[in-house]
């Protein structure tokens, strides 16, 4: 369901496509032999085709077009055998040569579908325009000197992938769910390491509002959005602005905005004053790539099983639920972890059920993440099994996992070190039982009285002798018998 | 297509050229010549022709993902007008 | 000293290797030329101590017998190539003071190959021009002047400075590079042979971009045999260029048979223009008779949209150039004007660092480019070179070279033309349709006018067919025994 936003005049609907820009996973640039590296030195990663020195040129890297066509295929999308690179022009500080290369009327992926999964269970999807490869810019430093602005050019010339989408999106929730889709595919192929605060992934927001069943209004572009939250919020704000401006009679402008999370506000970007009109022609220092039919098959061969695949199997092997599901295969480190655990558990239901609530749970309340789990997949495994074949009771077990996450110790080690064995041996339990009625007439007599609910009193007084160590299912049926019979 | 003095103000700043006011009229006409005289291509017949964008008749080649380069700022920064620190130096931007 | 000034390259080849002369005699008095004849401001930097320096290293390896093609040869290199630790301008204002920290792929493979560097020869500001007077360090002297008349003549460009220098002794050879002509036409102007290859023959890294799909670097030498070996060293497989073609290197030298029995030599009509001087009409007439004579059989084929090469190639050059030359803005090398802003600091360096020819190109180039004007422009003007280059498929259909004028006149007055740019780039009518399709053309000198000034007659041969053009031109020469001396010539 779409956000609505309830403006004075009705109710508006958000209209919103995205460009997502990936850094392709490389060793050197797309058009370079300079490193690709995070947080080199200022300039140190700079090739002379970088910094577009007088008569360098491009020459592409064979693996930034491999990552591309594998992202194509796993974004399901149609893959060109014949792209062309073309000049995209403008003027800018961290733009070296004066123009970006980049794919324009051909791109190398062409449309393609994305399923995106919702938070109530439910997937929707979302159209996939095109896929094409660009380089990046420099980085412009604004806030080192009162006059002055520093350029770096690290990152110009490292590759992207620009995956645009078609104006499917019609709330943030959507957006956001749409950005975690992209990262997770992305992540899963290897192609781009989807690491926001690093800048390897940024979303532009094509953004509209209109009146249900209305013809879509002027859009905004906001740029550069490096984080979901950012998303989330940028597309809430610019959502309210348009309906204010509409609704006051005004127009909206199709424009570049900049979200400033500091004020919480979007505004028009001074510097793309030319975006209108880039001037895109095909570079003529390159020609047409050409992919080969071998080439596109290896590059299909080469995927691995991709999230929307590994859902289905995990609901149809495993019986989980759509939500669950999805939630575990977010990650491919999290999906293998899960299928490691149901198997050293036997039982894959409840091994979801302790990895999406308890372990992402405390994982989340530490701070970590699953890469940095105290307790491993086999470990919680195993700790599933002792509470399959009665060794621990359900709630010894939640304590035993406490333990495990503080002193990464096996499960079995935990229960023998302390002695949390579950008591199922019934003449043991048989004689507390006894003692505890023998020592507590008036509690008897009212619970034989009419007081039922008294047997949970019952219960608990058992498992505190037993230290909980008492099997729950044993201690109830030999209660019920001597107090009823 | 007559360019106007706006249009050439309009290319100039696109172009990053400043152009003077007073040589608006004289570039206009200078252009209007040449893009008048270009025109005579719309003589030429080129339904269905496909633009040739290259000289050569070669597929494009790529290149093996490896650091080959890079790794010296002071090569890149030696003929910069302005640097400090290992970085170029401009006026501030203003997003 | 001036016996050796009169040496051809392969001359001076064989005297080095035979150790009648030394490079650094060689050397020595070439610098000493280029003393003299600086009144025609061939050089914007020169380069002896450098030269001086080459020239110990080539006597050493000559002694070492490990000559290489070009050793011990001292050279100009047009100021478009990029050189190490040596100013590289370009011709501009906007490159006043940039020392590259690396060396262009073509004149590393000279300096490989043992050639030894006199200094950066004048040019139009970024190879724009055909006369040599947009360069920013001021125009260049023909070597030549009209029998009888002292009036300074352009000598052609963009490559004027390498024409010149070459011409009047002041190198041996130089390099030059061709986007519509800028090698054939100098050539044709100053007497000598220039050559420009196949697009993608000679590599471009390193060599400031004019238009990428035309640029291709080349020799500017006294003979033909000196062009093909200098070519020899300058062409070459570079990884670093995408458009580089990957074919070994023929040996050029040895396509030098004089035989051309047989060889079909193809007349594209549309050469002849209207008010082509009569001295130039009769030259071609008689370079047929001279193919003729060598056993060649003459045919007459069409190249029917040549007509439009010209508009075509005024299109597609300041197109690809606006963008090429939007590196220039005063961040990372070369000139800066400041401004109140980035933008400011923009427009400033860009009109103080570009001259006019170079400012009207960038407009016309970015107008072409903008918004609502790309198809019919610049779309246009792709597909139209499309139907020249298929023009030129056709024709090889009926021949082997192609025989044509190398220029529609011979060198004009510096003071001539300079207002009216549709009226210079005229100059160009018979080089661009080449350089659109990509071809091998040669200007070899083949005769003077009626002032005694050189004319050149263009040979053109299909894409890599550099052996037949080199062959065919050889003959051309020897039947044309051309001998003019310029006026201005060091000796
Ligand atoms: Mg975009
Ligand atoms: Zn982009």
């Amino acid at each position: 369901m779409g956000d609505i936003i309830k403006g004075e005049t009705g109710d508006w609907e958000i209209v919103m496509g995205l460009e997502v820009h990936a850094q392709i996973t490389s060793k050197s640039k797309l058009f370079s032999g300079a490193a690709t590296n995070f947080g080199g030195d200022p300039n140190e990663q700079v090739s002379l085709v970088d910094a577009a020195m007088p008569g360098m040129l491009p020459v592409l890297n064979a693996e930034c077009v491999r990552q591309g066509v594998r992202t194509g295929l796993a974004l399901k999308a149609q893959i060109n055998k014949r792209s062309v690179f073309a000049r995209k022009n403008y003027f800018y500080a961290d733009l070296p040569q004066g123009y970006q290369i980049s794919q324009y009327e051909e791109p190398v992926v062409g449309e393609g579908e994305v399923q995106i999964d919702l938070a109530d269970g439910t997937s929707k999807s979302i159209g996939i325009e095109r896929l094409h490869l660009e380089q990046d810019a420099g980085k412009s430093l604004h806030d080192q000197h009162p006059s002055k602005s520093y350029i770096d050019l690290n990152r110009s010339g490292v590759a992207l992938m620009e995956i645009v989408s078609k104006p499917d999106m019609r709330s943030a929730d959507e957006a956001t769910a749409y950005v975690n889709k992209l990262r997770s595919i992305v992540r899963y192929i290897g192609s781009c390491d989807g690491n926001m605060a690093e800048g390897s992934m940024r979303a532009d927001v094509n953004i509209s509002v209109r009146k249900a069943g209305e013809p879509m209004g002027t859009r905004t572009e906001l740029k550069n959005l490096n984080s979901v939250r950012f998303i989330r919020q940028a597309i809430e704000i610019e959502a309210k602005r348009q309906v204010k401006v509409i609704e006051g009679g005004g127009e909206i402008t199709q424009e570049t905005r900049l979200f400033d999370p500091t004020k919480g506000e979007t505004r028009s970007m001074r510097s793309k004053e030319d975006a209108h009109d880039y001037r895109y022609f095909p570079d003529p220092d390159l020609l047409p790539l050409e992919l080969e039919d071998a080439f596109i098959d290896e590059c299909l061969k080469s995927l691995p099983e991709l999230p929307d695949e590994k859902k289905a199997r995990f609901m149809a092997d495993y019986g989980l639920g759509a939500y669950d599901a999805g939630v575990l295969v977010a990650d491919q480190e999290t999906a293998a972890y899960f299928e490691e655990a149901a198997k050293a558990a036997g039982d894959a239901k409840l091994a979801a059920n302790w990895i999406t609530v308890e372990l992402f749970g405390r994982l989340n309340k530490a701070g970590t993440d699953l890469g940095d789990s105290p307790i491993s997949a086999k470990q919680i495994g195993e700790l599933i099994g002792l509470i399959k074949d009665d060794t621990i009771s359900g709630k010894i077990a939640k304590d035993v996992f406490d333990e495990m996450f503080e002193t990464s110790k096996d499960p079995g080690v935990i229960v023998e070190e302390k002695g949390l064995k579950q008591i199922t041996d019934t003449g043991a339990i048989e004689s507390i039982v006894d003692d505890i009625i023998a020592n507590n007439e008036g509690q008897v007599s009212a619970y034989r009285g009419g007081k039922t609910g008294l047997l949970g009193w019952f219960v608990g007084q058992v498992m505190k002798q037993t230290q909980g160590k008492a099997n729950p299912g044993v201690v109830n049926k030999l209660l019920k018998d001597k107090l009823d019979g | 297509m007559a360019l106007d003095k706006q249009t050439v103000a309009k290319v100039a700043h696109l172009a990053r050229i400043r152009v003077e006011e007073d040589e608006l009229e004289t570039l206009a006409g200078e252009m209007n010549s040449i893009i008048g005289w270009v025109e005579q291509l719309g003589e030429v017949d080129t339904d269905g022709v496909e633009p040739m964008t290259s000289a050569v008749d070669l597929k494009l080649r790529l290149r093996e993902d490896a650091i080959t380069d890079g790794d010296y700022p002071d090569r890149v920064l030696k003929n910069g007008p302005s640097t400090e620190m290992h970085f170029y130096v401009v006026p501030k931007v203003v997003e | 000293m001036s016996d050796m000034l009169t040496l051809t390259l392969a001359e001076a080849r064989d005297k080095l290797r035979a150790k009648e002369i030394t490079a650094v005699e060689l050397t020595d008095a070439y610098l000493n030329a280029m003393e003299q004849t600086r009144d025609l401001n061939c050089y914007i930097t020169e380069t002896p101590e450098k030269a001086r320096a080459m020239a110990k290293a080539s006597d050493e390896r000559i002694a070492a017998g490990k000559a290489g093609a070009m050793e011990g040869l001292p050279i100009g290199m047009k100021d478009l190539f990029c050189t190490n630790g040596v100013q590289s301008t370009a011709g501009s204002h906007i490159l006043e003071g940039f020392t590259p920290t690396y060396e262009s792929t073509v004149s590393q493979n000279l300096w490989d190959a043992g050639a030894v560097m006199l200094g950066k020869t004048n040019l139009d500001e970024f190879a724009m021009g055909s006369s040599n007077l947009t360069s920013y360090y001021g125009g260049v002297k023909n070597p030549y002047t009209k029998a009888g008349s002292n009036q300074s003549l352009v000598p052609g460009g963009s490559s004027g400075g390498s024409a010149a220098a070459v011409a009047a002794h002041a190198a041996i050879a130089a390099t030059g590079t061709d986007t519509g002509g800028s090698i054939r036409q100098p050539a044709a102007f100053a007497g000598l042979v220039g050559f420009k290859p196949t697009y993608g023959r000679c590599s471009r890294w390193g060599i400031v971009a004019f238009a990428s799909s035309l640029d291709q670097a080349g020799p500017m030498t006294r003979t033909v045999r000196d062009s093909a070996i200098m070519l020899g060293a300058m062409a070459g497989f570079d990884a670093k260029d995408s458009t580089s073609l990957d074919v070994a290197v023929p040996d050029f030298e040895a396509a030098l048979t004089g035989d051309i029995r047989g060889m079909k030599i193809g007349i594209p009509k549309e050469y002849r223009v209207e008010n082509m001087p009569a001295d130039i009409e009769a030259l071609w007439k008689q370079g047929i008779e001279w193919m003729k004579d060598a056993g060649a059989e003459v045919v007459d084929v069409t190249l029917p949209h040549t007509k439009y090469a010209l508009p075509t190639y005024y299109i597609v050059a300041p197109a690809e150039a606006s963008s090429n030359l939007a590196r220039y803005d005063g961040v990372r090398f070369g000139l800066r004007v400041e401004g109140k802003d980035l933008n400011e600091m923009y427009e400033n360096t860009r009109a103080a660092g570009f001259g006019a020819e170079v400012r009207r190109r960038v407009l016309i180039g970015t107008y072409v480019l903008s918004a609502g004007y790309y198809d019919a422009y610049y779309l246009k003007a792709q597909k139209v070179r499309t139907k020249i280059a298929q023009d030129f498929k056709n024709a090889w259909g009926q021949c082997d070279l192609l025989l044509t004028p190398t220029t529609p006149s011979a060198a004009f007055a510096m003071d001539e033309k300079i207002d009216d740019p549709v009226a210079m780039y005229l100059n160009d009518v018979f080089t661009v349709p080449a350089s659109l399709a990509g071809l091998p053309g040669i200007s070899v000198p083949a005769g003077v006018d009626k002032d005694g000034l050189p004319l050149g007659l263009q040979l053109i041969g299909p894409a890599m067919g550099e052996e037949a053009v080199l062959r065919a031109a050889g003959v051309l020469e020897t039947a044309a025994g051309f001998s003019a001396k310029p006026a201005l010539m060091a000796a």
